[in-house]
């Protein structure tokens, strides 16, 4: 500790270099953290998913709706204990930009086969008794400042025309990775608005299997069912569905990963000239330190120190950045992140990254600062 | 004490050859020398004679090509370079002729940098940084920067962080070379006291005649060989 002065003295030599250094680790950082939330966020719908339950949809494309006749036979399939079923709405509030998930539902079962959406039961029951009702998340209600009673006004995308919803309950996930973004209203509310050649349609169909050893057989079977039909479907998992979803834009992971690596390398380079140059200035100083008795090793530390102070200033400052920004804003990115909240694993990370780096890009000039020859050093100076 | 017989430096023939350009120099040829526990020496050549190899060979922070250099009962070249570093932070107090302060760190922190390599606590240091700044005549300089003193100043506050850890040798690399006359008067009184009043054991080297007078035994250094 009592060597520690002698770091931050070092560091405030030149302080805008410092200061610069710090900033461009800081900006990596909060980029990296930015890239592994949006792939924590995919994460979280995949953890959020239930191994009990199965999607159905059209063999072809999400964008193909299936009977709603199909509803009665699914839930005669062996091993399924519930249906529920819905449509994907597609709208926005007020402004195209205000883009967040509304899902038309069969409100009667939808509680049953989503056991980690919470509400009030006063709530559910005035949300089941209106059909213009819809309940919404906590961190939608939290965002537009709604609560209950409000009038939403929804434009439509996929269903043309201004529609009005009533706030009648505000929903909470069970766990943190449950989405609170969404709004959710009757199924039936909007099958009665369509015109007759579009009703009785769904997009959607979720199974409750009775465990999670008969996801394969009743997956089979139930594609077996309506195989020949003109709807034939695809059952998987849930968790299969939404890995497939995320998958519909490429390989994001691995892309962001290249990118986040790279950003991160790229300043580490920068911060490894800095620090080299940093050193190379002081070389009579640390020559002199050494005549004092200062070991190779300790000289070694305390350089390497500077680098690694620095780097976790940076760290400290990009992670807590993007962390309390994200929070903050509530960032969704219109709505196709509705879990984007950096996790204190990814903080954790970025600042073990910090730390890497601080030692990679510490270690060239302290390796150089402890061989130093002393007499040599100051010799060229004198 | 370490030494025998009352000497504090032994030096046994020794040679040191320097490389320039892949061609030998030799800068020291075959130095025997001896000072005693308690000795002003003053060692003085022309520019490129070897004083200043002849100190740092002395100081432990070079290496001769040939020979030995035995201080404080100690053979230098047997030490490992981390327990060469332990010495002289225990055995050497060096002081240099540009005053080589950390720019960064106040006087305080400059004299105190010795004895950061010490087990003493915060308390003990603070008592010595001050005894140290105290014979110096800079106790009120103690938070001020490097460029906020003057050159004789600031040779005083090396002077003092060579003494702080009280160690065996004090050795001084031109101490004077880059002051004015009054100054280096100042300094050549402070090293007199030092030796006198402390017993410090000093080794200085100069090339300024004046400057040597204050020492009770001068050496004189030409083309690697000291001269009888």
């Amino acid at each position: 500790m009592k060597y520690f002065r002698l770091v931050l003295a070092n560091l405030m030599r030149a302080k805008r270099r410092t200061f610069l250094t710090v900033f461009s680790i800081a900006v990596a950082l909060f980029l990296f953290c930015t890239l592994r939330t949006v792939i924590t966020s995919f994460e979280a719908s995949l953890r959020a998913s239930q191994a009990t339950r199965l999607v159905v949809r059209h063999a072809a494309s999400l964008v193909f709706p299936l009977p709603l006749a199909y509803r009665e036979r699914l839930a005669q399939v062996p091993g399924v204990t519930g249906v529920t079923y819905g449509n994907w709405f597609g709208g926005f509030y007020q402004d195209p930009k205000n883009q967040f998930a509304q899902f038309a539902m069969d409100v009667p079962t939808m509680f049953d086969l989503f056991p980690e959406t919470v509400a009030p039961p006063d709530q559910v029951q005035a949300f089941r008794a209106e059909r213009t009702a819809c309940i919404i998340g906590r961190a939608l209600a939290k965002k537009y400042g709604w609560k209950i009673g409000d009038q939403i006004p929804i434009v439509g995308t996929i269903y043309p025309g201004e529609w009005r919803f009533n706030v009648r309950g505000i929903y909470e996930g069970k766990t943190r990775d449950v989405d609170e973004n969404t709004l959710f209203f009757h199924w039936d509310f909007l099958n009665e608005s369509l015109p007759e050649g579009r009703r009785n349609y769904v997009g959607i169909y979720w199974l409750r299997i009775r465990s999670p050893d008969l996801a394969a057989p009743v997956s089979q079977r139930v594609d077996a069912i309506f195989e020949n039909s003109p709807q034939p479907t695809k059952t998987e998992t849930e968790k299969a569905f939404q890995a497939g979803f995320i998958s519909m834009i490429g390989n994001v992971q691995l892309l962001l990963t290249i990118i986040g690596s790279a950003i991160v390398f790229a300043i580490m380079l920068v911060t490894i000239n800095t620090m080299m140059m940093a050193a190379r200035e002081r070389t009579t100083e640390i020559a002199v330190l050494k005549t004092l008795g200062f070991s190779d090793g300790l000289i070694l530390r305390l350089v390497a120190g500077e680098a690694l102070v620095v780097s976790l200033l940076g760290g400290l400052l990009g992670c807590g950045l993007a962390a309390l920004v994200f929070h903050e804003t509530d960032f969704t990115a219109a709505g196709f992140f509705p879990n984007f909240r950096v996790l204190p694993a990814t903080i954790l990370t970025g600042l073990a990254l910090a730390a890497v780096m601080g030692i990679l890009s510490g270690l060239g000039p302290a390796i150089s600062a402890a061989q130093l020859k002393i007499a040599s050093a100051l010799r060229k100076v004198a | 004490m370490e030494s025998r017989n009352g000497n504090l430096v032994e030096v046994r023939n020794v040679h040191k050859v320097y490389f320039r350009d892949r061609i030998e120099v030799p800068v020291l040829q075959g130095i025997d020398l001896t000072i005693r526990e308690g000795e002003f020496v003053a060692l003085m050549g022309p520019s490129g004679s070897g004083k200043s190899t002849l100190l740092n060979l002395i100081a432990g922070i070079d290496s001769p090509t040939k020979g030995e250099v035995r201080v404080a009962g100690e053979s230098l070249g047997r030490l490992k370079p981390s327990r060469l570093a332990a010495w002289r932070a225990r055995h050497i107090g060096f002081i240099f002729q540009l005053y080589n302060l950390i720019p960064v760190l106040t006087a305080y922190q400059n004299v105190e940098l010795p004895l950061l390599l010490t087990r003493l606590t915060a308390k003990d240091r603070k008592k010595r940084v001050h005894f140290a700044l105290d014979l110096v005549g800079l106790t009120g300089r103690a938070k001020h920067f490097p460029r906020q003193l003057s050159g004789g100043e600031e040779q005083r506050v090396a002077i003092a962080r060579a003494i702080v850890a009280d160690p065996t040798l004090l050795v001084a690399d031109e101490p004077t070379g880059d002051l004015d006359a009054k100054n280096a008067a100042d300094i050549l009184l402070l090293l007199q006291r030092l030796n006198r009043e402390l017993q410090k054991t000093i080794l200085m080297v100069t090339h300024d005649p004046h400057a040597a007078e204050r020492a009770q035994k001068t050496l004189h250094l030409d083309k690697g060989v000291l001269q009888p």
